[in-house]
C-alpha cells in the first residue's frame, strides 16, 4: 500500500514536467506557493496546444474540410474528458466558458434573471470569492432579490447549524464555495445540497478550489450546477467549465448570443441551438479546451485521491511548521482533513505586502491581499493576509523555505 | 532581502517624520488603496499668503513602503511653495524611496503624493479668484 503510493506520487518526477518550476526569481530557485491563484503547466498541456496550432488548427464547427473536422473532434473529445473527470452523465452537460467568474455570471444572468423575482432569496456564505458574490449582489440590486449568508464559525468552517433558519420557502437558490480560497475550509456540499433541495431550492457549487485538488463527482453530490476554472488545474488561461443538470440548462435562456449558438436565424427571429452550443456563442477557446483536456488526462493519471492525499500531507506539515513561528497567526481550520491546500496567515507587525515583497527576494511566490474575498476579511477584522498554497508539485522543503523566509523577513524588519 | 528594506526606509517607518494631525488645517485629505488597505491622511497649514506649506502632518496605516514614503515626502515638502510641490511627480517619490519596486508596490509608494496633490488641488479650486 505504502509502496504503491510512493510509486504513483513521485513529486520529483512530477516537477520534471513543469518547465516554469525550473526558473529563478531574484537569482533564487523558484518556490511557487501560489497555485490557488493559478497553477503552473506541465509539458503535456503545453505540447497538446502547441501541436494543434502547428498542425490541424482550423475553426471548429462550420468547416467541412478535414482540419476543421479534426479540430472539432478534438474539442468534443476534450469535453468528454472533462465530463468524465467530474462524472457528469453526458458531455453535453459540460459548458465551456472563460473561467469560473464567467460561469457564475452566466448563472446570475441566465438562471437568476429568468427564474428569480422580487422577494425571492439567494443564500450565499460569508467566505465567498468575489466571483460568487458580486454577480448576486448585482442581481439583488437589479431585481429586488434578497441575499442571505451562511455565517462563519470561529473555527473557520461554515456554521451549518443556521441552515434550518436560513432555508425558508422564499429561498430559490443556494450558492457556495466547495473549498475556500482563503481559509482552505472544505465544506461537504451534500450537507447543504440535501436540505436546500428539500425546500425546492437549486444549488450552485463554486468548485474553483476543489476540482483541481480532489475527486469531484457531480452526480454523487447531486448539485444543480458546478463551476471551475481550467487555469487552476494545470490547464491554460481562458477556459473554464460550467456543469449543469440538463433539464435546467435546457430551460435557461442563452447568456451571450451570436454565431454558433443558434438553430436558425431569420429577419424576424432566431431559435437556439441545443445545449451546450446554446451557451457557447462565438468561436470558442477550443485550443484551450484541448489543453484542459490534456490537463485532466495528467491529473487522472496521478489519481485525484492521491493528489488530495499529497496536499493534505503538505497542509499538515505546513500547519505544523508555520505554527512554530512566533508572531504568526494561521487562519482557518486546524484539522488538515477538512482543509484544502491554502494556508493564509498574518505575521504580527508586518504588513502582508511587505512580507510578500521580502519573500519574493528569496524566490518565494506567495499571494498577499484580500484574495478577492473582502467580505470574509471584514468578518475576520483584517484588510489583508498572506497566502501560501500548494499543488501536486510542491514539496515539504518548500514549506521549510517559506518558514525560513518568514523568519528572515522578521529579522530584516526588526520584528 | 536586506537591500530592499534599507535602514533609511525602515527608519522612516519606525520613526515617521511629521506624523500626526494638525489643529485647524487649511487642507485635510485622506485616501486609501482598497487592494491592500493602505490608508493615508495629510493635513496642511498654509503660510499667510497661501502659497507656502507652513506646516504639514500625515497619519495612516499600511505597509512600510506606503508609510515610509509618506514620511519622506513630508520631509521633502515642509516649507516648500505650493507651486514647487505641485511639480513633484512619481519619479521624485521613487527617487526618495531609492529602492527598486515592482509595479504593485509603486502604488503603495505613491499614495502619499496622491493624497497631498489631491488635497492641494481641491484647495486651489475652492479658493480660486473669480
Ligand atoms: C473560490 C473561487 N471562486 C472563484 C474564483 C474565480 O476564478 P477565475 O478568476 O478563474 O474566474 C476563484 C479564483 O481565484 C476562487 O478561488
Amino acid at each position: 500500500m505504502v509502496m504503491e503510493k510512493v510509486m504513483t506520487f513521485d513529486v520529483e518526477r512530477i516537477r520534471e514536467d513543469f518547465p516554469a518550476l525550473k526558473s529563478m526569481m531574484h537569482g533564487k530557485p523558484l518556490v511557487y506557493l501560489d497555485s490557488a491563484a493559478s497553477s503552473q503547466k506541465p509539458e503535456q498541456v503545453i505540447a497538446a496546444m502547441d501541436q494543434v496550432y502547428r498542425t490541424v488548427y482550423a475553426n471548429v464547427h462550420r468547416g467541412v474540410y478535414t482540419n476543421s473536422e479534426v479540430s472539432t473532434e478534438l474539442y468534443d473529445q476534450a469535453r468528454a474528458k472533462i465530463a468524465h473527470f467530474i462524472n457528469a452523465s453526458t458531455p453535453e452537460q459540460v459548458i465551456f466558458v472563460r473561467n469560473a467568474t464567467e460561469a457564475l455570471n452566466l448563472l446570475a444572468y441566465s438562471y437568476g434573471r429568468h427564474f428569480l423575482k422580487e422577494g425571492d432569496e439567494v443564500v450565499l456564505t460569508q467566505l465567498e470569492h468575489h466571483a460568487n458574490f458580486v454577480p448576486w449582489l448585482v442581481l439583488a440590486q437589479e431585481r429586488g432579490v434578497k441575499l442571505k449568508y451562511i455565517p462563519l464559525a470561529s473555527d473557520g468552517t461554515l456554521d451549518l447549524s443556521t441552515l434550518p433558519e436560513l432555508l425558508t420557502p422564499r429561498v430559490k437558490l443556494v450558492t457556495f464555495a466547495h473549498v475556500s480560497n482563503v481559509l482552505g475550509t472544505i465544506t461537504d456540499p451534500r450537507l447543504i445540497i440535501e436540505p436546500a433541495h428539500a425546500i425546492g431550492a437549486r444549488v450552485i457549487v463554486d468548485g474553483c478550489q476543489a476540482a483541481p485538488h480532489m475527486p469531484v463527482d457531480v452526480q454523487e453530490l447531486d448539485c444543480d450546477f458546478y463551476a471551475f476554472s481550467g487555469h487552476k488545474m494545470l490547464g491554460p488561461t481562458g477556459i473554464g467549465v460550467l456543469y449543469g443538470k440538463p433539464e435546467l440548462l435546457d430551460a435557461m435562456p442563452p447568456f451571450l448570443t451570436g454565431g454558433d449558438m443558434i438553430n436558425s436565424v431569420s429577419m424576424e427571429g432566431a431559435t437556439w441551438a441545443d445545449v451546450p452550443a446554446k451557451f457557447e456563442a462565438g468561436t470558442p477557446a477550443f485550443v484551450q479546451a484541448i489543453g484542459l483536456g490534456a490537463a485532466v488526462d495528467y491529473l487522472t493519471a496521478l489519481r485525484m485521491d492521491a493528489v488530495r492525499e499529497h496536499e493534505r500531507e503538505l497542509v499538515r506539515y505546513g500547519l505544523e511548521r508555520l505554527s512554530e513561528l512566533s508572531g504568526l497567526t494561521l487562519l482557518g481550520p486546524t484539522d488538515p482533513s477538512i482543509r484544502g491546500g491554502a494556508l493564509s496567515f498574518t505575521v504580527k507587525g508586518i504588513h502582508p505586502h511587505d512580507l510578500g515583497t521580502l519573500l519574493d527576494r528569496e524566490g518565494i511566490a506567495v499571494r498577499t491581499g484580500h484574495h478577492c474575498a473582502q467580505p470574509l476579511h471584514t468578518c475576520l477584522g483584517l484588510t489583508a493576509t498572506a497566502r501560501a498554497s500548494f499543488y501536486i508539485y510542491n514539496e515539504p522543503r518548500e514549506v521549510d523555505a517559506l518558514a525560513e523566509g518568514i523568519e528572515k523577513a522578521k529579522r530584516v524588519l526588526h520584528k | 532581502m536586506e537591500d530592499l528594506y534599507r535602514e533609511n526606509l525602515l527608519d522612516h517607518y519606525e520613526n515617521p517624520r511629521h506624523h500626526g494631525t494638525l489643529e485647524h488645517p487649511d487642507i485635510t485629505h485622506e485616501e486609501s488603496n482598497p487592494l491592500c488597505g493602505d490608508q493615508i491622511r495629510v493635513d496642511v497649514r498654509l503660510g499667510d499668503d497661501g502659497t507656502r506649506i507652513a506646516e504639514i502632518a500625515f497619519s495612516g496605516d499600511g505597509c512600510i513602503i506606503s508609510q515610509a514614503s509618506a514620511s519622506m515626502l513630508m520631509e521633502e515638502v515642509a516649507g516648500k511653495s505650493v507651486a514647487d510641490v505641485q511639480k513633484l511627480d512619481r519619479q521624485d517619490v521613487l527617487d526618495m524611496v531609492g529602492v527598486p519596486l515592482t509595479a504593485a508596490r509603486v502604488k503603495c509608494a505613491l499614495l502619499g503624493l496622491k493624497v497631498l496633490k489631491a488635497g492641494l488641488y481641491q484647495y486651489l479650486i475652492d479658493h480660486q479668484q473669480p
